[in-house]
């Protein structure tokens, strides 16, 4: 009972923590460091939507840059050309735009399981990324840019605006604190719980009387929302969108954070961002690796086998493992 | 479309089907046998078109040489990686076994490029199999694609049997049902799953190096092959050889004539050809076991 409140408390510190770090953040660094975090707490955003599948409902979707790369597109087409859209509702209509196709790609593909549900998502998200691609709606390989970015403004007060890096810093922060507070009180609700139960045994929870499949379908839908949030942010933090947003290579680098940060736990999903983004940095410096950093795709690829070979659960489970190893204390199962 | 472009692309789409089933069948096989989701497979396929072109100048140029060289070594290769990565796995949960393969992914390309580098290379069909033999009037074939094609539909042939009529494949079979079963009735599975594994990664060499004077040689080649080899596996159906060569074979010609008839969508077919197969048959064409 003890051990278990001390590991609580220490949870709740370690998220504190990290929150105060990047909300101090940009006092300590230039606009590159401001700019990198920012986008790294994008990609935080994303894999928490996916880790509400993964990790909370035991279903790996295999085209979450569907949901993200629609609701950029929709950001850009959306705003008007030459003037800046309001944010009031240019982020809803985004976030509804990721909702709906997670919706249409939910209500089919749940009808598989297993390897075949990853491979339906992914044909999913394949269309999604071909009309994107090949039709004049998306502007092609090449993209399009947004010339003005959104502001908010109460009357003829400007609350935000975007266009400035530390607003937008700050703006993406708030997202991210927002995002996991509200995935975190969802995982302690009911429907948190149901969510959990179809995870464990699906058979059983159909048993006890739920119908399993509308609570799916609404994780899909939030899910499809959070991951717009993120694809609207990024949009906006770049001002320029393509179809790679779309595209599969996306979809599996989130993946691969949440697993690589920890599956099942909120945490490991953004500490997962995190080291995936600071892995690439470090493998890419020149200063530590010279000439050698162009191939920085290898360390990455190194690192990634290292951590699975000695961190079974994730990057989240390597406090426990070692606190472990150094009392010889039994586990504390997280 | 006249009778002789049709044909042609009968054979093309024959000849892509046929290959991708070289490639799928590997992955089927570790997957259904073995129970590993192994995302660096396509990069086996990369690997075996840049020793296509890497080797044949350290063995003098020879055509079955190089083949015969590169087939050992991709041997040799899954042996030892199966020993090295994969052994440890099969208790991991799918979603390890996909961050470790992803970590490979990301390896194997890097090493490509700093051996081989990041130009793309064309890589020459031996000059007794260089010519095209004519179809109509107006059309010629090149004898190099049927030759693939041979090759493809020998090694399904050869892979039919191994697993339907020897021993071998017996306990292969027996070890993808039941691994304790097999293994209390003194088969050595750790052995059984290492050679499965090596033939898996051979044939998938193989298929690169055949492919190679086709295709090109190019960064990239093993992923965009993968993605494609995975709706194969799907489709047919996880671990059924027969379903992979129906659903290579579809895909072939669904990619082969879209690109023909509907060329502004051809990208996209693929996947709602899968989209719909699944959402009709949730488990495949042939689910195996």
């Amino acid at each position: 009972m003890f051990a278990w409140l001390v590991m609580m408390r220490s949870n709740i510190v370690s998220v504190l923590l990290g929150g105060f770090a990047l909300a101090l953040w940009p006092l300590a660094t230039g606009s590159f460091g401001v700019d990198l975090v920012a986008k790294t707490m994008i990609y935080a955003i994303v894999a928490l939507s996916l880790e509400l599948l993964v990790g909370a409902t035991g279903l790996v979707c295999f085209g979450q840059a569907a949901f993200f790369g629609l609701a950029g597109y929709a950001a850009v087409k959306l705003s008007p050309e030459g003037a800046a859209a309001s944010l009031w509702w240019l982020l809803p209509v985004a976030m509804a735009v990721g909702a709906a196709y997670a919706l249409f790609m939910g209500a089919l593909s749940l009808r598989t399981r297993g390897v075949y549900f990853i491979m339906v998502t992914l044909a999913f998200a394949q269309m999604a990324y071909y009309v994107v691609h090949d039709t004049p709606l998306g502007g092609g390989t090449d993209g399009i840019y947004l010339y003005v970015k959104p502001v908010a403004a109460i009357g003829s007060t400007l609350l935000i605006d975007l266009d400035r890096p530390l607003a937008l810093y700050y703006f993406v922060f708030g997202c991210l604190v927002a995002v996991f507070g509200f995935l975190a009180l969802l995982g302690r609700s009911r429907f948190g719980r149901a969510l959990a139960g179809i995870r464990v045994n699906e058979q059983r929870m159909r048993a006890t009387g739920f119908s399993t499949y509308p609570y799916k379908l609404a994780a899909f839908v939030v899910s499809g929302a959070i991951a717009g949030l993120a694809g609207f942010l990024f949009a906006v933090k770049d001002g320029f969108v393509n179809p790679e947003l779309l595209s599969w290579h996306l979809s599996g680098a989130v993946l691969i954070m949440i697993i690589l940060g920890g599956i099942g736990h909120l945490r490991g999903a953004v500490i997962g961002a995190f080291a995936f983004a600071l892995l690439q940095e470090f493998f890419k410096s020149e200063t530590i690796f010279g000439g050698f950093a162009k191939h920085w795709l290898l360390g990455l690829g190194l690192a990634i086998i290292v951590s699975v070979a000695l961190l079974p659960r994730g990057l989240i489970g390597a406090g426990s493992l070692l606190t472990h190893r150094l009392t010889r204390t039994p586990r504390v199962e997280a | 479309m006249s009778f002789e472009t049709f044909l042609v692309q009968c054979l093309n789409s024959l000849q892509y089907g046929l290959l991708l089933f070289l490639v799928a069948s590997g992955l089927t096989l570790i997957f259904g046998i073995m129970g590993v989701i192994n995302l660096a497979h396509g990069s086996f396929y990369m690997i075996g078109a840049y020793m296509a072109y890497a080797l044949a100048p350290l063995v003098g140029g020879g055509f079955f040489t190089t083949l015969a060289l590169g087939l050992v070594l991709a041997v040799v290769l899954g042996y030892a990686l199966e020993w090295a990565f994969f052994s440890f796995l099969y208790e991991r949960e799918h979603l390890q076994q996909v961050l470790m393969t992803y970590g490979l992914i990301l390896v194997f390309e890097e090493l490509r490029s700093i051996l081989v580098g990041d130009d793309v290379h064309g890589v020459q069909a031996p000059p007794w199999l260089a010519g095209s033999i004519p179809l109509g009037d107006l059309m010629t074939y090149p004898v190099y694609r049927l030759f693939i094609s041979g090759v493809c539909l020998a090694l399904a042939g050869s892979m039919w049997f191994v697993l339907a009529r020897t021993r071998l494949g017996m306990t292969i079979r027996a070890g993808a049902t039941n691994r304790e079963m097999v293994q209390s009735l003194g088969i050595d599975i750790q052995f059984l799953y290492r050679v499965v594994f090596a033939a898996g990664v051979a044939i998938a060499v193989l298929a690169g190096m055949v492919a190679a004077p086709v295709s090109s040689v190019y960064p990239g080649m093993g992923n965009q092959v993968l993605i494609i080899c995975f709706v194969v596996v799907v489709i047919g159906g996880i671990g059924s050889i027969r379903g992979a060569l129906l659903a290579a074979l579809l895909i072939g010609f669904v990619d082969t004539f879209g690109k023909v008839v509907f060329p502004q969508a051809a990208g996209v077919l693929v996947y709602v050809l899968m989209a719909l197969i699944l959402l009709w048959k949730p488990d495949g064409l042939f689910k195996a076991g």
